[in-house]
């Protein structure tokens, strides 16, 4: 095995919010640590987050973490882990506050406090009415975020490994996790990073979607490795579609626009959402209005000359507001949909956006997977933190603004869990198998030498269309089927994908080609654990559940109570039941209910 | 908008096959959908897999796909295609090394960046809750902290072309100047001493390409001449 060796205590993948806050925890306590990522850590994903992060700090109306508990838990559709929602609600005045000391440009108060705006599904006393828990820097507070988390790190001295991709994950014959294979995409070089503990932040996939909000490089990377080392992953038929993309282009308009009084209108110009959630109308949650939106398109009221979209509307919002506190939605609207909207619309459509489930966790950060008889049994030296990892938080839906708090509570989290296993001995190097590297030189061989075959940008249109067709914000039931059927030949395809370039220095062909099949272990997990899972809940809504007196909202807690896991080896499915009770006596679970808003 | 032809010149450059740069005529037909310019290069790509380019958020806020268009530094996610000038004239980022086709190396970007210190530097005890800050003064940190660290303009500056290792260039300045300007950030006086050289700062000589180039529409020269203005009140 002629293969460079770098050893650490930890290797972190991943250089977004989750990671970069992760890597904190490590560089501050002296851990030897690396961190890889294929983009400079400020062009990763978070940097395009918009509205907010939840936290229930009170700055204008009067919040509690109860609440926001609730709110959470509700919006799950009581798919996601109280354990780890009471963990993460109660975190978050902290995680937020600690961004602030690290220099956050966030928006003020009068007062001089954070500022906090409504998003959709946060609420105040159990669902009355909306409540002011967004901590926002204007609209760009992903951006603000990821900056203030990288700037730090440069304080904190952290070592970065930038453009490198991570291309799979090294585990030994008793599953303890020994790091990663990386290249260097400058010089094609490949590495082993042998570490003590691997921390996965690799963040979404969604660009498995034909149309989608994400970044090129939201290729699902961590879970591709991770399906390939033998671990499952968790809830992937959970999608969210964010009802504010820009329409044509799927650039994403914040719900923050709804925060800051904007409403979502059809072809009648009738503000329509007030007939699917009289109480909190367009800022119900998102699985809510997104399938509002396509109901009115299905049933002719949409807009355009093709009636594809519906209009968002902020043209009675007084011009200072527009350009205070949602200055960079007018630039996207005036760049990718060709209207400022202090005078007119913006037109939008329900736009894949973030991805529910992931590689499983625990609250503490730490993989978790079936082992002798327990579902949840940690994965010895492997920890998960953002929208990659499932711990889990978001259920079958997930409100927004509790992804920037996720990755901020969990990426700490999980460094702190790190530290912890680390100071008490219990994480080892172990040797490294002879073979360790062996599936990642197997990959890059087959593409060096394959000369004819299905080419990358095909085969990654082919499933990308069968994703939208097949697994979109409405499902069905025989549509669902032949998802499987098509989804499992695109993944054949994916086995003969070749590539032109065979250069060394900087081969994104080859990127792209690595990617793809991390891509498709990503898709067959949502179409088949789609395709299974015989009930609706939150953003998994299919027509042969439908509401019904005896499943509400085409519910079935009796029978789907419970999270999927999906294995890549076969294709097959487990579960595990959800944690209905939270982690301390300080908060009383939250009943099962039907979900209104 | 139909279908159409878009006619492109391409700087290529491949150091493990080319014995030397050149300029590649290609020409690809768009798709009604394809507006920008970055979406033509996605064709491109299908159409020849060897053609390197940075790219991520496809919305301007990322900073990767930053390159010379028609002999203007600017983002091809943010650039309308078919306002182009045909040939469409592509190349990397003036000024630094090119590693391969339109990707830079931007080694000597980010040490200035680092060069600054970027990041709040305040050595009180954290307060429980957050540090106040009044509207007002979280106002100065407009049309500052919103840089994506693209290096259009850094690679527009012909200071930062002379010397890339000595001047700060009009990104690393703007930042400079967003803690500068931080009501949080105790350590006015020791960045200033930090940009107090010839080079460093006085480099500018506010020729103004950054502010021309600038995707986000931000004004790296104003921030420049704030600091300015600041050492000579210092000085005084």
């Amino acid at each position: 095995m002629n293969i460079a060796k770098r050893t650490f205590d930890a290797v972190i993948v991943g250089a977004g919010g989750a990671g970069l806050r992760a890597a904190l925890q490590l560089s501050e306590a002296g851990l030897r640590t690396a961190v890889l990522s294929k983009v400079f850590p400020t062009r990763s994903h978070t940097v395009a987050a918009q509205g907010g992060v939840a936290a229930s700090l009170g700055n204008s109306t009067e919040d509690h973490w109860h609440w926001h508990m609730y709110d959470t838990v509700k919006g799950s559709d009581w798919l996601g882990d109280q354990d780890a929602i009471e963990f993460m609600v109660r975190k978050a005045n902290e995680v937020v506050i600690e961004l602030e000391h690290y220099g956050m440009p966030f928006d003020r108060t009068d007062s001089g406090k954070i500022y906090q705006r409504p998003f959709g599904g946060h609420s105040m006393n159990y669902g009355k009415a909306p409540v002011m828990r967004s901590c926002a820097a204007a609209d760009r507070t992903g951006h603000a975020m990821l900056h203030a988390l990288y700037q730090r790190n440069v304080r904190a001295n952290t070592q970065f490994f930038v453009e490198w991709m991570a291309l799979d994950l090294l585990r030994d014959a008793g599953g303890n996790v020994l790091g990663v294979v990386a290249l260097e995409l400058e010089t094609g070089e490949v590495s082993i990073f042998h570490a003590r503990a691997t921390v996965f932040a690799t963040g979404g996939s969604g660009r498995i979607f034909y149309s989608s909000t994400n970044a090129f490089t939201n290729t699902g990377d961590g879970l591709g490795m991770a399906a390939r080392a033998g671990i499952p992953l968790e809830d992937m038929e959970f999608w969210q579609f964010h009802p504010t993309g820009v329409a044509g282009a799927g650039v994403l308009i914040t719900e923050g626009v709804r925060g800051e009084g904007g409403i979502l209108r059809n072809h009648d110009g009738e503000r329509f959402m007030e007939r699917y959630a009289p109480n909190l109308k367009d800022l119900a949650s998102r699985d809510v209005v997104s399938r509002s939106m396509v109901t009115e398109i299905n049933e002719g009221r949409g807009c355009g000359p093709d009636k594809d979209h519906v209009m968002l509307d902020i043209t009675h919002l007084s011009p200072d507001v527009i350009m205070k506190r949602l200055p960079g939605i007018r630039e996207i609207s005036i760049r990718f949909a060709g209207v400022d909207p202090i005078k007119a619309p913006i037109p939008v459509v329900p736009t894949a956006h973030y991805q529910m489930g992931g590689i499983p966790t625990n609250y503490k950060g730490q993989v978790v997977a079936p082992r002798d008889g327990n579902p949840s049994t940690p994965v010895p030296g492997f920890y998960a933190a953002g929208e990659c990892a499932c711990a889990s938080v978001h259920g079958a839906n997930r409100l927004g603004t509790n992804s920037l708090l996720d990755l901020l509570v969990f990426g700490k989290s999980a460094g702190e869990s790190v530290v912890a296993d680390f100071k008490a001995g219990n994480l080892a190097l172990h040797p490294l198998p002879a073979d360790a590297a062996d599936r990642a030189l197997a990959r890059l061989a087959r593409l060096e030498s394959q000369r004819d075959g299905n080419a990358v940008s095909d085969v990654r249109l082919a499933m990308q269309r069968t994703m939208q067709k097949h697994a979109g914000v409405f499902r069905f039931k025989d549509l669902l089927k032949e998802g499987v059927t098509r989804i499992l030949e695109v993944a054949e395809s994916a086995r003969t994908t070749y590539i032109n370039d065979k250069s060394r220095v900087w081969n994104t062909a080859r990127q792209e080609a690595l990617e793809l099949d991390n891509q498709i272990e990503v898709a067959k997990a949502a179409m088949i654990s789609a395709e299974a899972r015989k009930e609706s809940r939150g953003a998994h809504v299919r027509d042969d559940a439908p509401d019904t007196p005896e499943h509400p909202n085409g519910r079935n807690d009796q029978d789907w109570l419970k999270h999927t896991l999906w294995f890549g080896a076969d294709n097959h499915l487990e579960y595990k039941p959800v944690c209905l009770k939270p982690m301390s006596g300080d908060a009383e679970p939250i009943a099962l209910a039907k979900r209104t808003y | 908008m139909s279908k159409r032809t878009v006619k492109f010149k391409i700087y290529r450059y491949d150091p493990d096959k080319d014995a030397a740069p050149y300029m590649q005529d290609i020409s690809v037909e768009l798709d009604p959908a394809d507006k920008k310019l970055l979406d033509a290069m996605v064709r491109l790509k299908a159409k020849d897999d060897s053609l390197s380019f940075r790219r991520s958020c496809r919305e301007g806020v990322c900073g990767s796909d930053a390159i010379n268009i028609n002999g203007k530094n600017g983002l091809a996610c943010l650039t309308d295609v078919d306002d182009l000038k045909q040939p469409v004239v592509l190349r990397p980022l003036p000024g630094l090394p090119v590693i391969r086709d339109l990707i830079v190396d931007m080694t000597q970007f980010f040490k200035q960046y680092h060069s600054i210190k970027p990041y709040l530097i305040n050595d009180d005890p954290p307060p429980e809750r957050e540090r106040l800050q009044s509207p007002e003064e979280r106002e100065e940190l407009n049309g500052l902290y919103e840089c994506i660290l693209c290096a259009c303009c850094s690679t527009a500056c012909p200071s930062f072309w002379w010397n890339p290792d000595k001047f700060v260039g009009p990104s690393g300045l703007l930042n400079a100047y967003r803690f500068i300007a931080d009501t949080r950030d105790q350590a006015v006086n020791e960045r200033l001493d930090n940009l107090e050289d010839p080079y460093r700062l006085f480099r500018c000589h506010t020729i103004m390409s950054c502010v021309d180039v600038c995707p986000k529409s931000l004004n790296p020269t104003r921030a420049i001449g704030k600091i300015k203005d600041l050492m000579v009140r210092r000085a005084v």
